[in-house]
């Protein structure tokens, strides 16, 4: 009996790496620090009732970007990880094994759990605010693809310490996903925490889409949306276009795994390259998903600190829609040395060049934003004006690799690993941490100190490119991606040495934020509505914005209307005379939303494993989250007019 | 930190800027060996072409565009009495939109030519122009080393590889493995190692000389291990290596040896004086399902060719020879 107990633990829970034994007692420690500490302060009610089960788009968005930047801090740990082991040959830090599972898992996380989330907290808690509307469409659905991103990301993590990390790469091609060269259970984790997170970003991306059509304020035409709201038109169009695909073949690597069939299995028929097209057709859309957000926020941030109106604002809509819908013929760039000859490459990689032509003539009117505007030098204008140089950089390598016969000497080379670091670090992180500093007043209400903020903006752009540049140079020294150790022969070791230097620069970078993060909330200033002189309609309301966001719904006459507005009453033009105000309908709580996720996190574990006593009762719950709500009619309140008058009167006596 | 001087912080700043590009500068240019742009065949020769005249196109537009950037942010940084205009209602100008929309339009287009022309110039599975007739290697991808079949001398390899120089290779590569990708920089693109297909490769090497060869397509635990050297030889000493490895018959790869050498595992460089007859197809056909047909059609170089009867990019190849309906000879 207790030896099969124990065989069962040893199996169960990762065993003989004294860094795991070291994740443990820290992941049981915090845990435990955690319940302390809500039971000493009595907060467990407030958490209940004031966050988990929120509907509220602001609270639900900080939600996300703080799962976003736990999640950044462990993809980031992988990244340094994997970079002190190839610092120089030799190195005997991480076994190939563990090596493999860090990358897949860095990766993984990166761009499911962090890019993600970062970008749907930061769609949560502007784009309502952005289009001068109450909440978004479905409060309650939001909600739940709040906990299914999350439960998603904590079953992908758990891996980490119970069964053992996926190792196949975060694109997990099979063969080498399958039983036959993967037994164990970590690509099923693989599998369902995407799986689960994946159902919530489609219902995130259908929401978005739905409250940017039918919630804008009166007079706000589509041509007259903010360039952010844009984005995230543009971003939800891809979202409901692609995740389907991942969903479904993640589906049938499952069935492979799970049920003995054979999609993409070597015998029997199935077909592995079946998997890598379908699973690049969701692959290649999903880095548009990520970067068109942070388009957005670039234009917004160059527009408000050049004080500025967009330069071109019809073709940067016009460029944003050609790429949402482009993005969808390019994917065979990820394989052109799959051999599909040459009609075919030819013309996937014309498809993909094609798409450096709407994102140039972005970069144009960015730049003439700023031409003959006063630009000020503001943490979020850093950032973006990091982003520029470095985009285009990495905008020129992705054209290269695009070139489809020069790509079978970049492919899988650490050239590619450079080329899409530049474009996710320069264009994806810089731009949601532009987004963090230009909005963290409007969530918060105070800014971000700008002192620490110069010292983790230095850090991490010098050692961004102390870190990849050398890689470029890598590549085309013949290493390849993804290797866990290399010899002294290669001649490779000076650069990989620098490249990790970097990478630790930007991991000082990152503490910086964290301090930055910790001092300002602890020792800052109010600001008032508008802290930056900002030009859009979330500038006019508090900071933060109170449950109902506007006390009275705005009526929009341009496209930078809060900046029009100033500008008429710096003219002395009075405002229009404003409505009474009204009682405000708002969604009510919800305690299905977490009960729902737990019931999916149930399921999920299950799957992984097997254990139907897990995934029946789990698949049950979630059965019944679904009727429960179905049958739930108290779903709504109005808040008093009264209440309101109080609140308003709370805000602007604070200020 | 705000206390010290403006000298010194800018001093500071200077040094650090100059060591930072110093170390960069000397690592990228006086530690490194770039196989890719120092190529020993014509291949490799022309994909390095191409990379030159790709960069030099994209570098007409971005050095502009750097320029450009650097320029703007700092004439129009706002400060006490400056003199940049400021027009803070500008923001549209059909010339300008038309210009930045044609200039990218018109790079991209020659981009386009140039690369359609390369791709079908350098299509793997293309013969290469030479007297000589070429020379055949079967590659294997294995857990994790790298088999290679001389089928017309009857001998093999593993993990390394030698050719004569000045003739033709014409690489026929699978797996029987998880894929992997078949790499020698300073010869040539890499193709993709599948299991139960076959891939066509010609490369060709100018020089004598030894080169770097890898797996480029993660494969698994060890997949770091699957690097190989490739001897390019002079015609005489590729003829007395074939012989020397020939005469060698205490180590020959059998039906039951192939079976252990496939399973997982890193080995160091071995040969091999013989193995059985049609070892390469039953290894790349040996997924195939009895009484399945695809379509089939003809190849550049004129073999018969079979695709898997997909119409998705990848599968109904010019150039990938599918076991599903190849393998009706073998078995
Ligand atoms: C913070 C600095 C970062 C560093 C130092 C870093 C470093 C690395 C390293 C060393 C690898 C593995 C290379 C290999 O062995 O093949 C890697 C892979 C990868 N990284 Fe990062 N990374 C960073 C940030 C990011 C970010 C922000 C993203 C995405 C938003 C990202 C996405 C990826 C992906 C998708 C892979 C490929 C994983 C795979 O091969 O399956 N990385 N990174
Ligand atoms: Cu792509
Ligand atoms: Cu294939």
């Amino acid at each position: 009996m207790l030896d099969s107990i124990k065989d069962f633990a040893s199996w169960f829970f990762v065993t003989g790496d004294p860094l795991i034994y070291g994740a443990d007692v820290s992941i049981v420690l915090a845990t435990i620090a955690i319940f302390a500490v809500l039971t000493y302060f009595k907060k467990w009610g407030w958490l209940w009732r004031n966050w988990l089960t929120t509907v509220d788009h602001k609270k639900i968005g900080i939600m996300y970007i703080l799962a976003a930047l736990l999640m950044l801090f462990r993809g980031g740990v992988d990244a340094i990880m994997m970079r002190t082991q190839i610092a120089l040959p030799g190195i005997k830090f991480l076994e190939p094994e563990h090596y493999n599972q860090v990358f897949t898992t860095h990766g993984t996380i990166m761009i499911l759990f962090m890019a993600m989330p970062l970008m749907f907290g930061l769609f949560n808690i502007i784009i309502p605010l952005q289009i001068g509307a109450r909440d978004v469409a479905y409060p309650f659905l939001n909600s739940v693809s709040f906990w299914l991103f999350f439960v998603g990301a904590m079953l992908f993590n758990l891996s980490f310490v119970i069964g053992g990390s996926p190792d196949a790469g975060w694109t997990s091609y099979p063969p080498l996903s399958e039983l036959m060269h993967n037994p164990g259970v970590g690509e099923n984790f693989y599998i369902w925490g995407i799986q689960i997170s994946g159902i919530g970003s489609l219902a995130t991306g259908i929401n978005f889409i739905v409250t940017l059509i039918k919630m804008r304020a009166p007079g706000m035409t589509l041509m007259k949306m903010p360039m952010f709201s844009w984005s995230v038109f543009a971003t939800c169009i891809i979202i409901i276009l692609a995740f389907p695909i991942l969903t479904v073949t993640l589906a049938l690597l499952f069935l492979d795994r799970f049920a003995g069939g054979h999609f993409f299995t070597l015998d029997m028929g199935g077909n592995p390259m079946m998997y890598i097209n379908l699973f690049w057709m969701w692959g290649h859309p999903e880095v548009y998903i990520v970067v068109l957000p942070a388009f957005g926020i670039y234009s917004e941030v160059v527009a408000t600190f050049s004080r500025k109106s967009i330069f071109g604002y019809k073709s940067m809509v016009f460029a944003m829609l050609v790429i949402s819908i482009v993005s969808f013929f390019t994917w065979l760039h990820h394989f052109f040395t799959m051999g599909s000859g040459a009609d075919i490459n030819a013309f996937f990689a014309i498809t993909t060049m094609i798409i450096a032509i709407p994102t140039g003539v972005k970069i144009f009117n960015w730049l003439f934003t700023m031409y003959r505007g006063r630009i000020r030098f503001e943490l979020p204008m850093m950032w973006t004006i990091a982003f520029i140089p470095c985009f285009v950089v990495g905008g020129m390598t992705g054209v290269m690799l695009a070139v489809a016969p020069a790509d079978f000497q970049f492919h899988n080379s650490y050239f590619l690993i450079a080329h899409f670091h530049q474009v996710l670090i320069g264009g994806v992180v810089f731009g949601y941490f532009a987004g963090l500093y230009y909005w963290w007043p409007k969530m918060f209400g105070f800014k971000l100190n700008h002192k620490l903020g110069v010292w983790a903006f230095w850090f991490w752009n010098i050692g961004f490119y102390v870190c990849f540049m050398p890689q470029y140079s890598l590549g085309l020294m013949g290493m390849t991606r993804r290797i866990s150790e290399y010899t002294w022969d290669t001649g490779w070791a000076p650069l990989n040495f620098i490249s990790t230097i970097g990478a630790l620069m930007m991991g000082i970078g990152f503490l910086f934020q964290v301090a930055q993060i910790l001092y300002s909330t602890f020792k800052h200033k109010k600001v008032g509505n508008d802290p930056w002189d900002g030009r859009t309609l979330e500038w006019t309301t508090a900071s933060p914005a109170p449950e109902y966001n506007f006390a009275i719904t705005p009526h929009v006459h341009a496209v930078d209307d809060w900046w029009a507005t100033k500008e008429r009453r710096a003219k002395g033009i009075a405002d229009d005379p404003l409505p009474p105000i009204e009682p405000i309908h708002m969604p009510k709580n919800s305690i299905i939303p977490p009960i729902m996720g737990l019931a999916w996190f149930v399921a999920g574990f299950g799957f992984v494993f097997d254990w139907w006593w897990f995934y029946i009762p789990g698949m049950l719950g979630v059965a019944i989250c679904m009727i429960a709500r179905s049958f739930s009619y108290d779903t709504d309140y109005y808040i008093p007019v009264d209440e309101v008058k109080r609140t308003e009167e709370a805000i602007r006596g604070s200020v | 930190m705000d206390k010290k001087p403006r000298s010194l912080r800018t001093l500071i700043t200077v040094v650090v800027t100059l060591v930072t590009l110093g170390v960069l500068i000397w690592g990228m240019f006086f530690t490194a060996d770039y196989l890719v742009l120092n190529p020993k065949g014509p291949v490799g020769q022309s994909e390095k072409e191409l990379i030159i005249i790709t960069t030099l196109l994209c570098c007409v537009v971005i050095v502009p565009v750097l320029i450009l950037t650097a320029v703007i942010v700092w004439r129009y940084r706002d400060k006490p009495n400056r003199k940049a205009a400021y027009s803070p209602n500008w923001h549209d100008s059909k010339v300008l939109e038309t210009v930045w929309w044609g200039v990218p339009i018109i790079i991209i287009i020659a981009l386009a030519v140039v690369t359609a022309r390369y791709t079908y110039a350098l299509e793997p599975s293309k013969p290469i122009d030479a007297e000589q007739k070429p020379v055949t290697v079967q590659v294997v991808s294995l857990d994790w080393k790298w088999l290679f079949l001389y089928p017309d001398e009857n001998i093999a390899t593993v993990n390394t590889l030698t050719i004569p120089e000045g003739v033709p290779v014409r690489f026929e590569i699978t797996a029987d493995a998880p894929m992997n990708s078949f790499w020698i920089p300073q010869l040539g693109g890499q193709i993709y190692a599948m299991s139960g297909m076959s891939m066509t490769l010609y490369l060709k090497a100018d020089e004598v000389g030894t080169y770097f060869g890898t797996g480029a397509n993660f494969s698994g635990e060890h997949f770091a291990q699957m690097r190989f050297d490739v001897n390019a030889v002079s015609q005489a000493d590729y003829d007395s290596w074939v012989q020397k490895v020939k005469g060698n018959t205490g180590s020959t790869i059998t039906e039951a040896s192939y079976a252990d050498l496939a399973k997982p595992g890193v080995m160091g460089e071995t040969e091999y004086s013989s193995f059985p007859e049609g070892l390469y197809s039953k290894i790349a056909y040996k997924y195939v399902v009895d009484g399945e047909n695809a379509d089939s059609e003809d190849s550049t170089d004129g073999t018969k060719q079979e695709g898997m009867g997909s119409s998705l990019p990848g599968f109904s190849s010019g150039q990938v020879t599918s076991g599903l309906s190849a393998s009706q000879p073998v078995q």
